[in-house]
């Protein structure tokens, strides 16, 4: 009786992962099989506004949330005392990364875009990703550094080394495959980000040449085309502009495992 | 002879607990002390005790007295400047993931010295006192963690070295490590005490009777005999060592 229900469980967790990869394996070839064909040289050149602003906002966010996310890590793992604060700061930080992006994208529409006037531009963008990416940025990055075993500290502390020198050449140092994996993480966020992206950034499809210059990421791109496509021509647009999307997610989390391998080995 | 540590009614709590009780004993200079009891009677608390890496345990506290020639460890002494004179080597060999010449150099560099040739000079010296630099002296920027277990825990003791310390604590420094290894390490302790005072924990008592020119015997938190390693493992005065010495308990 009890092997009939295994063999029952087992068939079915054997049918979902099935299902779930086939329905992975079939949106990828789909997409490429619509969009490949229409990766020219033209429509390539065509992207490259997107491609800069994409890459402008991968940069100006990360300039804002690493100091930040990793100073927050090295403060939760190496100084704050353990106990009930700490617990509770860990939580909220877990609830942030829970918030759907819309919500930080609103927040800061109104706050960042309206109230302090900086309108769709990068720094409203900047700034709101950062939030976003910082829960993500601070709890991968505390268990890297968790993860440094605490013989380490002991000897840099015996030889006479305070807390700051021993967290800034042993305990950082070591962590760091763990924080570069964590800044790539917060890339693939923001690469992939549009709803919050589309209220802070905007849309000009210019280059921007500042920081208060709006511009158009590789998703919101995407969201337009697929959006104000009438014709199947357009569709084949947002296709190819998928998968040029689809190449530049994956080249992250390529880039992810690599270090993380790294890190291992 | 003088001493190098004079502890006094040394009581020390985790919270609640006790794990020192009015513990009493003069560390003399340039010899070797062990410290033997069995399991969790507070050998490694008391070491910890002798450069305060007690301190960072959250609820510890104190009270008593430790002179570190003359001067009291916990009133007044800056911990880095203690912890320079008084080094430690642990019990699991921990090399940082740094190269051989970068771990030994790393406690001159924490006071202060920058000079290369001057730290170059340091790394050789302190190698050649752990005798592991001819099996390291062509690969100084190699990594410390490619070496062996016993090299591992020779170079931790290089590197505690290098702070041109005036004690060495031990918590058991052989434990982890094979036989050979282990008699390596010892030749060396008995070589250091020309230059430094030793304090070993060990829970091997033949590694005490080897190497030890005083022992204290510890058991739940109290000293309970303390004396030359001759007289301690011939003729103990206390019923309990002669019980933990011949193998009754412990
Ligand atoms: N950080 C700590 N917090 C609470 N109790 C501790 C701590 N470290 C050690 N103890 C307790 O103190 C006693 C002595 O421990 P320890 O000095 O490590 O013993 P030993 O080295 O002789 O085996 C043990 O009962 C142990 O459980
Ligand atoms: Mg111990």
């Amino acid at each position: 009786m009890n092997k009939r229900r295994d063999a029952v469980v087992k068939a079915l967790m054997v049918l979902s992962t099935a299902a779930a990869c086939a329905v992975l394996v079939w949106i990828l070839s789909f997409i490429m099989a619509n969009g490949l064909s229409h990766i020219t040289k033209d429509f390539l050149s065509s992207l490259v506004p997107q491609l800069i602003t994409t890459v402008y906002l991968i940069a100006g966010t990360l300039v804002v949330a690493l100091p930040i996310g990793v100073g927050t890590a090295i403060y939760l793992s190496e100084y704050a005392k353990p106990g009930k604060l700490l617990s509770s700061v860990r939580f909220a930080i877990q609830c942030l990364s829970s918030i759907p992006s819309i919500i930080y994208g609103l927040f800061g529409y109104v706050l960042m875009g309206t109230m302090l006037k900086f309108g769709f531009s990068l720094v409203t963008g900047m700034f709101t990703l950062a939030v976003m990416v910082l829960p993500i940025l601070i709890s991968t990055t505390e268990e890297a550094l968790m993860s440094v075993p605490q013989a380490y500290r002991e000897g840099s502390w015996a030889l006479g080394a305070g807390r700051l020198r021993t967290t800034m050449r042993i305990v950082l140092p070591t962590a760091l495959p763990g924080v570069i994996t964590a800044a790539i993480l917060s890339i693939g966020r923001i690469v992939g980000e549009t709803a919050a992206v589309y209220l802070t950034v905007g849309t000009s499809l210019k280059v921007p040449t500042n920081l208060l210059s709006s511009g158009r990421t590789l998703s919101v791109h995407l969201y337009l085309l697929a959006k104000e496509a009438i014709t199947p021509d357009a569709f084949s647009e947002a296709y190819a502009t998928a998968t040029l999307l689809i190449f530049v997610v994956l080249g992250i989390n390529l880039l992810v495992r690599l270090t993380t391998r790294w890190k291992k080995g | 002879m003088s001493n190098v540590f004079e502890i006094s009614d040394l009581d020390l709590f985790y919270g609640n607990f006790q794990a020192l009780k009015k513990v009493n004993m003069d560390v003399p200079e340039r010899q070797v002390t062990a410290f033997i009891g069995p399991s969790g009677c507070g050998k490694s608390t008391l070491l910890k005790t002798l450069n305060r890496m007690n301190d960072a345990i959250e609820g510890v506290k104190i009270t008593g007295q430790v002179l570190l020639r003359g001067s009291d460890i916990y009133q007044g002494m800056d911990v880095s400047k203690l912890r320079k004179r008084v080094g430690m080597v642990f019990q699991n060999p921990n090399p940082f993931p740094l190269s051989v010449f970068d771990n030994i150099a790393y406690g001159p560099r924490t006071y202060g010295i920058r000079n290369k040739s001057k730290l170059q000079g340091i790394v050789e010296h302190s190698l050649k006192k752990a005798a592991i630099w001819d099996e390291v002296k062509d690969r100084l920027n190699k990594s410390a963690l490619s070496l062996s277990g016993g090299q591992q825990q020779r170079l931790c003791i290089a590197r505690a070295l290098a702070a041109e310390p005036e004690v060495l604590l031990m918590d058991e420094p052989t434990s982890a490590l094979d036989p050979i290894s282990t008699l390596r390490i010892e030749d060396l302790v008995m070589e250091l005490k020309q230059d430094l005072s030793v304090i070993i924990v060990t829970h091997n008592m033949q590694q005490a009777a080897r190497i030890a020119d005083q022992t204290a015997f510890f058991l739940h938190g109290e000293v309970i005999e303390y004396e030359s390693t001759e007289q301690m493992f011939h003729l103990p005065k206390d019923p309990r060592t002669q019980d933990y010495i011949t193998g009754r308990f412990g």
